[in-house]
């Protein structure tokens, strides 16, 4: 078992071995003891640089990561890249090049399509942290999750989790996949069929099963996650209307009777109510929904820390 | 480019001569005069006076090799290929003759790109360059192109590659056209509404990358599509770089029932699977897709049964700067004609094939599919035209020795076993691999006897 992480760059789940999971969400653990206290900063990067560049739109992942580089004393500079800016010329690379050269400690991706992170870290020097890149991976999403979990539940093996919607366009779901049954649950999803194709059983050799209705994944889950539905799915006739998913694929209140009793609901947000989760569950005793968003900077911070150099110091050295 | 010109008269001796056109396997020497192929004589027969001797000892002598599918760039993207470089690349890997995909700027769609091309590659003086003109005007799949004029100017078929042939109703008007032309319709077989934004195989490795798929269907579908116009119109469609089982399956019976359909297979296309994507490399990305080890069988199967009637390149040469952008960004296409005879002698080696059925794929099969009279065969009078193969040699690919002005290849510093050593195009040696300059050394010697 792995007890350390020894990657210069996080890509995503799939390349990662169950210790060096365990290894982040430990870590993380550490650090979220920091965001419950009054001061809420350690010196662990204090003179380092982390660049949060976002070539997608994203408020709560910037922010968190942000916060997260803040509170380790990092020195962080947010540059969203509108895609418009983009195809005026400069390429990813000549804009990665760039910044590359002023030497940052890590560089925190977000793009719409994906792979992009993986090509950053193949042509360039700094550490290089996916933030969500196209359908392929969101791994803190998935660290993240893991962590609210863990906090719950007490343990990932022999979980059930059931995973619902739009997986096909999915980063989160794919990262919770891998992460998930990694670490020993089994994983049932479920959506329409044009979302949830037959063949996403394939992804990972084991502990993955795909369900047709809603119903049949939830049976006894003690995890419930619901994906977010674009509205541009139905554009591109993935399904008829945002009415029938949300009566067919919408998760209900009567829905979680099939889950386990102390089964918890999550969503990676941002929420549609009413759509994919009624508001009764969103709002309810049951979701972690904020939970979720609070461990986001705890696994962020320990992500960074991992990456951007503090990781080489001891962890006691980080200012208890 | 080491390019030597000989006198007319060539004696290639003491090789062992594949001729699958004449049913020829055995030791003969080939005698050049004039640009033409004098006959092939026995060892002992007395050769004429004054011959250049190559000395093929050991080697394969094949007719010089045709691609079916070659994108040379020129006009409108020199900067990525001219048709000098392009031919320089085709000689050094073998191919005597390639056939000029017609998606240029502007489109091979008028009897003056056609000229121009031919014009190019005559200066050039390297491999045979046929230009294949395009099927519908700009290749929008609107309107048929002036297959008549650019046949007179010196198309020997028609294609919209790169794009399909987008609807079943222009199809038909195509291979109903140009059966009046003696052209055969070459379509790059591929449903769009099904594969629109796809970068890769659709399959198992997509969905782990995230990458949008274009699945097997979108292939298989058009496939018998053409293939039941073929069989209407009684016109004559070149299926290009085949992919997957469905459209073999579907070209194989197709076949049976009589229909004028040939297909092409790409070297990669058996070489790599769509788990090489797994990195993001864009030099794994090509239309039609690398695809699963399932498909990767069934071209096995079509290379031995003969549904596989021609192995082509697919030479699509890109800048590095387009090759540097997202996998989503960057443009299909992967350089081949260097690396293809190579990869051509894999499936020899891994007994897929023998060899007289790789030159019947690379040269017989070629000339008879695009009509190419008096080539793809040393018959007497054939266009002296060849292809000598050394089947023990032993080489890497690198690509900093490329002739090709691109570097897009998923193959630098593979090893490989079994090349093309030499190439002789109208009787000229326009290529000598730098290892083998010993046979033409030989000429000074008398030929052995």
């Amino acid at each position: 078992m792995t007890t350390t992480f020894k990657r210069k760059h996080l890509l995503g789940i799939r390349e990662l071995a169950a210790g060096e999971i365990t290894h982040l969400l430990d870590t993380a653990e550490t650090f979220r003891d920091i965001s419950r206290r009054e001061i809420k900063k350690v010196p662990a990067l204090r003179g380092r640089t982390v660049i949060n560049l976002f070539f997608e739109s994203s408020t709560r992942t910037r922010t968190s990561f942000e916060i997260a580089a803040k509170r380790l004393s990092a020195d962080a500079i947010n540059i969203s890249v509108s895609t418009s800016s983009v195809s005026k010329g400069e390429t990813l690379l000549d804009t990665a090049r760039n910044l590359e050269a002023m030497s940052p400690d890590c560089i925190v991706v977000r793009h719409s399509m994906a792979g992009a992170p993986a090509h950053l870290a193949r042509m360039g020097n700094a550490p290089i942290v996916n933030a969500g890149d196209g359908a392929h991976e969101h791994p803190t999403q998935a660290l993240l999750d893991a962590l609210t979990i863990r906090e719950y539940k007490g343990r990932i093996a022999g979980l059930k989790v059931a995973i619902l919607g739009d997986v096909l366009h999915s980063r989160v779901a794919r990262s919770n996949i891998h992460l998930l049954t990694k670490l020993g649950a089994t994983v049932a999803i479920a959506g329409p069929g044009t979302l949830v194709p037959e063949e996403f059983g394939e992804l990972v050799d084991e502990g993955l099963r795909v369900e047709r209705g809603i119903e049949a994944a939830i049976e006894g889950a003690d995890v419930v996650m619901i994906l977010r539905i674009q509205r541009e799915r139905q554009d591109s006739a993935f399904f008829p209307s945002m009415r029938e998913y949300a009566v067919h694929y919408g998760l209900k209140p009567k829905h979680l009777e099939r889950a386990a009793r102390d089964a918890i609901v999550m969503h990676p947000g941002p929420i549609n109510r009413g759509i994919e989760i009624a508001s009764e569950i969103a709002d309810g005793s049951r979701s972690l929904i904020l939970d979720q968003v609070a461990n986001g900077v705890a696994v962020r911070m320990a992500v960074l820390y991992l990456l951007a150099g503090g990781g080489r110091a001891e962890l006691e050295d980080k200012g208890h | 480019m080491k390019t030597k010109v000989i006198d007319v008269k060539l004696l290639i001796a003491n090789g062992y001569v594949i001729d699958p056109a004449q049913g020829i396997n055995g030791g003969k020497n080939v005698l050049i005069v004039d640009g033409r192929i004098a006959g092939l004589l026995n060892r002992g027969e007395v050769t004429p006076e004054g011959a250049e001797v190559l000395d093929a000892t050991g080697l394969i002598v094949a007719p010089g090799f045709i691609d079916l599918h070659t994108h040379l760039r020129e006009p409108g993207a020199e900067y990525k290929e001219t048709i000098a470089t392009g031919a320089a690349a085709a000689v050094a890997g073998g191919w005597a003759t390639i056939c000029a995909m017609p998606n240029t700027d502007p489109v091979n769609d008028s009897p003056a790109v056609t000229r121009f091309i031919i014009e190019q590659a005559q200066r050039a003086q390297l491999a045979n360059v046929f230009p294949i003109g395009a099927v519908t005007k700009g290749s929008e799949g609107r309107e048929l192109a002036e297959m008549g004029e650019l046949k007179q100017a010196g198309i020997v078929a028609v294609s919209d590659d790169g794009r399909p042939i987008p609807t079943a109703g222009i199809m038909r008007r195509a291979l109903e056209y140009a059966r009046g032309f003696d052209l055969t319709v070459v379509d790059h077989c591929q449903d769009l509404s099904l594969t629109a934004g796809g970068v890769m195989h659709e399959g198992r490795w997509s969905l782990i990358l995230g990458l949008k798929g274009m699945p097997a269907a979108a292939e298989d579908v058009q496939v018998m599509r053409d293939c039941v116009l073929a069989k209407a119109t009684g016109g004559s469609v070149h299926i290009a770089h085949v992919s997957t089982r469905g459209s073999l399956a579907a070209i194989r019976r197709a076949k049976e029932l009589g229909v004028n359909v040939t297909c092409e297979v790409a070297p990669h296309h058996w070489t790599l699977t769509d788990e090489a994507t797994a990195e993001y490399d864009t030099n794994m990305k090509m239309s039609p897709p690398v695809r699963s080890q399932d498909h990767v069988e069934a071209l096995f199967e079509g290379l031995r049964d003969g549904t596989v009637d021609a192995i082509a390149t697919d030479h699509a040469p890109h800048h590095a700067d387009e090759k540097a952008l997202e996998f989503d960004q960057a443009p299909f296409g992967i350089t081949g004609l260097e690396t293809a005879v190579g990869l051509a002698f894999d499936l020899v080696n891994q007994g897929v094939i023998n060899l007289e059925r790789l030159i019947s794929l690379c040269a017989t099969n070629p000339a008879r599919i695009f009509s190419l009279s008096d080539r793809g065969t040393l018959m007497k009078n054939a266009h002296a035209d060849v292809t000598i193969l050394d089947p023990a040699c032993e080489w890497v690919f690198d690509v900093a020795a490329s002739k090709s002005k691109s570097r897009n290849t998923p193959f630098h510093g593979r090893s490989l076993r079994g090349a093309a050593v030499a190439t002789i195009v109208g009787g000229r040696v326009v290529y000598l691999n730098p290892n083998y300059t010993r046979l033409i050394e030989a000429k000074k010697r008398p030929a052995s006897a």
